[in-house]
């Protein structure tokens, strides 16, 4: 297993090479210009040239990209060209709004999609099938930002159940221990907050879940349906064992193992930053700060932000194939 | 004493329908029609026939893994097909299977110690500690060691999957077991000894077995009497040594012809049947067998010929006899 974690790492290396080039050569050869975005349209000359001079824009690209990943073998992802901060620092007090959005989203999905997904294939072609299935069909179809906008539209403005941005109301006030407001809040006792930043958390995983929800429902259906015809299935009724006992501890674990690798896929694609989402929803985490540096052509902050997304989407593969081998002891042996 | 196991005019019928959209019905398949047939206990009763004749599926009828469309299964006296869901689920620690193929009948997440002691625990046969000494000891009743129990079955060759079934079965006491098939997976001397095994577990255990089988040889061995099926009927059943000295129904003996004898100088005479099986799906009426019969008469293509006892037990279903 070592070895394999190992083998794992090492081919992640080439990853990073291929990566860092593409996110380096787009920001690079979009238009827009860096110094002109950092001093404004009324900038002179001269001080366009001496800040392009200053952040090295001057030497040819190859020069550029061998400083950018020289310093990142020193572990510099390098500073905002906004705002002057360490482009790390910038992702470390994001990325716990991000991950909250994005654990949340995944438990709805995971629980509302593979629920569907096996109440469909036990009850194959009836409606609830039908039902649940065009649903999904929907979900993954229907983009995201007017699902949001709607969403938004209906619960927040019309119903006022919800709120349609940011993580907390601004007249609240929370101590930050982890930057994970929802457990913050149980963290400090602070029953207001907690009511209050899951009164904002809900419309936002809602409509991050949508995606996941759909395609882990109907990848669960299609491998319940496969494995309920299996005669392992009839041996389990045929000790006598309840229904549900067959379906969820037979069928259904037997039935996890693709459902888990889109599980991981999803997961890893919402870490990476739900971009639409948390631009919608004003949500301060990293897919609205990747926005944000594309917007204002900060290029430390999308090379480097670009390549710890897919630094983190590799790691979300890696542990779920590392959990393949406890779900499945046939690949454990192998 | 009556029968342990009697199945009366057991009927599973299944619709054929076709196209997507407009599910039209376009027949019947009678799978299993009008099957009756008796099993007293501690006896084995063979059910031999080609693919497709039925057998399987009476067996699954009988532990209602498939719902018969009619007839009457009672065991012990009691009516099998009355029970509600959860009355079936607690018969069958008296009813249990073993199936065809034993590379897919076993759960591949679990070990062998929980897919023998789910049943044991389900029905509470024991409990706590006394669990585990169970399942070692039927993996030992069945031929295999201890330490096979934290194995996964697809650590294991087919024949010693076969045996986990048979213990995983064994596992809550069965009264009656319906083996499916348990051998045609299996190697020729693989099959001998897991034969011999079920042999003597039912020596030791006093049990009833339903041996399905496509292979007459197989059948041979460890029947005591032998019901043949044709086309989901019963075509003759009888006595094992009674049915391959005096078969009655030509099906019964084109099939006893067929077995090969290890002995290059007995020239033995071959019936060879002409035609093939009709198609299940709309039968005519008649004798299921009357397009292959050498003795076909007027008579056996206008009504079923239904069995008929010739003395000492032995039935046959022939308007010519």
């Amino acid at each position: 297993m070592t070895r394999y974690i190992i083998k794992r790492l090492l081919g992640l290396i080439p990853v990073i090479i291929g990566v860092s080039i593409c996110a380096f050569l787009l920001i690079h050869l979009i238009p827009g210009d860096p110094a002109r975005a950092i001093l404004g349209e009324r900038a002179t000359p001269e001080s366009l040239a001496a800040v392009r001079e200053q952040l090295g824009l001057n030497d040819p690209l190859h020069i550029q990209y061998l400083r950018f990943m020289g310093q990142l073998i020193q572990g510099d992802f390098g500073r905002s060209v906004i705002t002057n901060s360490l482009v790390i620092e910038e992702f470390a007090e994001r990325f716990p709004a991000t991950m909250e959005l994005s654990i949340a989203a995944m438990t709805i999905a995971i629980l509302v999609g593979v629920l569907a997904g096996v109440i469909s294939a036990v009850k194959q072609y009836s409606w609830f099938d039908n039902i649940s299935m065009i649903g999904a069909l929907f979900g993954v179809s229907v983009p995201i930002f007017w699902l949001g906008l709607m969403m938004q539209w209906l619960f927040a403005f019309k119903l006022g159940l919800l709120d349609a941005s940011a993580r907390l109301s601004v007249e609240l006030r929370l101590d930050n221990i982890t930057n994970f407001y929802v457990l913050d809040s149980i963290l400090t006792g602070n029953w207001e907050a907690l009511f209050d930043s899951l009164k904002h958390l809900i419309l936002p995983s809602l409509a991050l879940a949508t995606i996941p929800m759909a395609i882990i429902a109907r990848m669960t259906r299609s491998s319940m349906l496969e494995v309920l015809r299996q005669d392992y299935i009839r041996t389990a009724r045929a000790k006598g064992l309840k229904e549900k006992v067959v379906i969820f501890r037979h069928a259904l674990k037997n039935a996890f193992l693709p459902v888990l690798t889109v599980m991981g896929l999803q997961f890893g694609t919402l870490l990476g930053g739900a971009v639409l989402t948390e631009t919608i929803f004003s949500w301060p985490g990293i897919g609205r700060l990747m926005y944000e540096a594309i917007m204002q052509r900060d290029f430390p902050v999308v090379q480097s932000g670009i390549l710890i997304i897919s630094l983190i989407f590799v790691f979300i593969n890696l542990v779920v194939d590392i959990l393949y081998s406890f779900v499945d002891p046939r690949i454990r042996v192998n | 004493m009556g029968p342990l196991l009697e199945v009366k005019n057991l009927k599973k019928h299944f619709s054929v329908n076709k196209g997507s959209i407009f599910n039209k019905n376009v027949g019947t398949l009678k799978a299993v029609d009008d099957v009756s047939f008796e099993v007293y206990k501690g006896e084995t009763l063979g059910l031999v026939g080609e693919s497709g004749c039925g057998k399987s599926t009476a067996g699954r009828c009988i532990l209602r893994l498939i719902e018969p469309t009619e007839g009457e299964i009672s065991f012990e006296g009691r009516d099998l097909r009355a029970l509600n869901a959860k009355d079936i689920r607690r018969a069958r620690k008296d009813l249990q299977m073993v199936f065809q193929d034993p590379y897919a009948s076993l759960n591949p997440r679990m070990k062998v110690r929980d897919i023998i002691s789910e049943p044991i625990l389900l029905h509470g046969i024991t409990r706590g500690r006394e669990v585990q000494n169970r399942v070692a000891k039927l993996l030992d009743v069945v031929g295999l060691a201890p330490y096979h129990a934290d194995r996964y079955a697809h650590e294991f060759s087919g024949g010693q999957r076969q045996r986990i079934g048979i213990a995983r079965a064994l596992a809550v006491e069965p009264k009656l077991v319906v083996c499916d098939e348990p051998v045609s997976a299996l190697d020729v001397s693989i099959q001998a000894q897991v034969i011999n095994l079920m042999e003597d577990l039912q020596r030791e255990f006093d049990l009833t077995f339903i041996f399905i089988a496509h292979d007459l040889s197989v059948v041979h061995h460890i029947s005591d009497r032998v019901a043949v099926m044709y086309l989901g009927r019963v075509v003759e059943i009888a006595g094992y040594s009674e049915l391959y000295k005096n078969s009655q129904h030509p099906y019964t003996k084109a099939l006893l012809s067929a077995i090969p004898v290890a002995n290059p100088k007995l020239k033995k005479e071959r019936i060879v049947l002409k035609g093939d099986v009709m198609s299940p799906i709309d039968l005519p009426p008649g004798c299921n067998f009357h397009n292959r019969c050498p003795h076909a008469a007027a008579v056996c293509k206008e009504t079923a010929p239904v069995l008929k006892d010739i003395g000492n037990g032995h039935k046959v279903a022939c308007h010519m006899i």
